[in-house]
């Protein structure tokens, strides 16, 4: 297993968010988890970066455990998370927000290599390459902030919300490109409150409610499932 | 005419002093939204430990040139601060980074009143004059005079400046410490290790208050414990003035601080028939940033600080 959590638990200030869960993400896997406002899945993801701490259980990563090592050194080690609202530096250029998500590495070359390669994935990017990323749309941003993600040449990409706030036609442009960038062999984790979107592309799902997993399956049994169905699918 | 060109003069050295030391502010500021009150007391400390290493090459039996002793006081100094701010930023606000806004600030005015009587207490509590030992020129241009240490002073101020703009704008660490100072937790999504772009910081910081303290002993030829309360503030002034967290306006906002500072001193027996004399040219300072706060809250080239996206 690539990510492997054991029991974990993240309370804040005295509130469980998460009460105790075990989830697991094997190399190449497009994983999601899904669920309702509130049920602890942001908060999940922010816990695996180091970014809200792990009150009890561990996360394995690479056989190693990273339960509380901080932000910086998770990333450095190839997890790289593209939070909800994107997280993109506004005030900077777009070139220089692409720039900082290849901010661990040191070859150059290749760096700017695939940074061309960022911009004919996503041509508006280079038109407003000099732009301030803070001028952008929305979903300008959130190709904005995957083309980041991908400069850091993560080994596991999690993604928060990525079709929070966009139009319906933008929505479907982010998922094709997650599973394009699934196809090519990136182990992704996706939280998504669109389930529909979500199991339609994802290999396996957990069900996320009130800080607890209550289901987990492939993909294809939850879309089925009538409990998924009618809670998620809106059937 | 010659009064103007002398007043402006004098106002352009003075002003690369103040932008210098408010640099360190606002640096600071644009990333912790901390104002480090004790950043004033670093220069303090800058012109008293070059003063200390001046003193100790003039009175030892080495015949060094007035040049090469005045160097080395500022080559110890400059490492003496950046030790000094790297310090502060450990022991009083890194605990405090997540305490409400006003702990750290009072922790500020705390360290700032340790450093003074520290300094006080090395030092003592006279005027101590800083030594002449680089012979004084002057220079006439226009009926005004200028002095080699006033050309040295805005020069090199402005090589310094110069300097920090090409760092903060063109390297790898420049971009990750604008990154952090928008967003410190994006930041760290990228792998930047926001702690050590702190305590950098915070060192640069200190390494410009060093030379400034230096700058600023040598320019009045006199260094005292208290001389960092009254500089810091107007270095806080020209940060404000400039909009603070605005590198560009730091520099902005200490030249025009020294400038009008003197222009006022200039004229203000003039303007009021010698019913106030020059000496009340700090009050400037002041109503100068009063009336630009009242039309331009977020300073001169300060943007509305946006929310956090």
């Amino acid at each position: 297993m690539l990510l492997e959590a054991k029991n974990l638990v993240v309370t804040y200030g005295g509130v469980h968010a998460v009460k105790g869960i075990d989830f697991n993400i094997a190399q190449g896997e497009l994983v999601c988890l899904i669920g309702a406002n509130g049920a602890g899945k942001t908060t999940t993801l922010k816990a695996l970066c180091g970014l809200v701490p792990v009150a009890q259980g561990s996360i394995h990563y690479h056989q190693q455990i990273i339960t509380h090592r901080p932000t910086h050194e998770i990333v450095q080690r190839g997890m790289v998370l593209v939070p909800e609202g994107r997280g993109i530096f506004s005030r900077l250029s777009v070139a220089e927000n692409l720039a900082m998500g290849a901010y661990t590495r040191h070859d150059t070359a290749t760096i700017r290599h695939e940074t061309d390669h960022i911009y004919s994935l996503f041509p508006r990017l280079h038109e407003r390459r000099q732009q301030k990323a803070g001028t952008l749309s929305g979903g300008e941003q959130q190709m904005l902030a995957l083309g980041r993600a991908m400069l850091a040449k993560p080994k596991l990409l999690l993604l928060d919300e990525p079709s929070m706030g966009l139009a319906p036609l933008m929505v479907s442009k982010i998922f094709e490109i997650i599973q394009h960038i699934a196809q090519q062999g990136m182990t992704i984790l996706l939280v998504e409150q669109n389930a529909k979107l979500a199991l339609e592309i994802s290999h396996r799902g957990y069900v996320m409610e009130s800080g607890l997993i209550t289901l987990h399956d492939t993909a294809r049994n939850l879309s089925t499932n009538p409990q998924v169905r009618h809670a998620y699918l809106g059937e | 005419m010659d009064i103007f060109l002398q007043q402006l003069i004098n106002g352009l050295v003075l002003g690369s002093i103040y932008a210098l030391v408010a640099l360190g502010y606002t640096m600071v500021y644009g990333i912790l939204e901390l104002i480090n009150f004790a950043h004033g007391e670093i220069t303090m400390i800058g012109a008293m430990v070059s003063l200390a290493v001046i003193n100790l090459l003039i009175g030892s039996s080495l015949d060094l040139p007035g040049v090469m002793i005045v160097f080395m006081g500022v080559l110890t100094a400059i490492p003496a601060c950046m030790a000094l701010g790297f310090l502060i930023e450990r022991v009083a606000y890194r605990p405090l980074r997540h305490a409400p806004r006003l702990a750290p600030l009072i922790t500020a005015i705390g360290v700032s009143i340790v450093l003074q009587n520290v300094a006080m207490l090395i030092w003592g509590r006279q005027y101590i004059s800083f030594p002449a030992i680089i012979p004084i020129q002057r220079y006439e241009i226009l009926g005004a005079t200028i002095s080699n240490l006033q050309i040295f002073i805005f020069i090199f101020s402005g090589l310094l400046m110069a300097g920090l703009v090409a760092l903060v704008h063109k390297t790898r660490f420049g971009r990750a410490m604008r990154a952090t100072a928008q967003s410190p937790q994006s930041a760290s999504l990228m792998g930047v290790n926001v702690n050590n772009i702190i305590a950098i910081t915070f060192i640069l910081g200190s390494a410009l208050a060093a030379i400034a303290g230096v700058m600023v002993g040598a320019y009045y030829g006199l260094a005292h414990y208290y001389m960092g309360f009254l500089l810091g503030l107007k270095a806080f002034c020209a940060a404000v003035l400039g909009g603070i967290g605005n590198i560009a306006g730091a520099m902005l906002g200490g030249l025009l601080l020294g400038v009008i500072e003197s222009l006022g001193a200039g004229y203000i027996g003039d303007l009021t028939g010698g019913f106030l004399g020059s000496h009340y040219q700090d009050v400037f300072a002041f109503l100068v940033l009063i009336i630009v706060l009242v039309f331009r809250p977020s300073g001169l080239l300060g943007e509305r600080v946006v929310e956090r996206a």
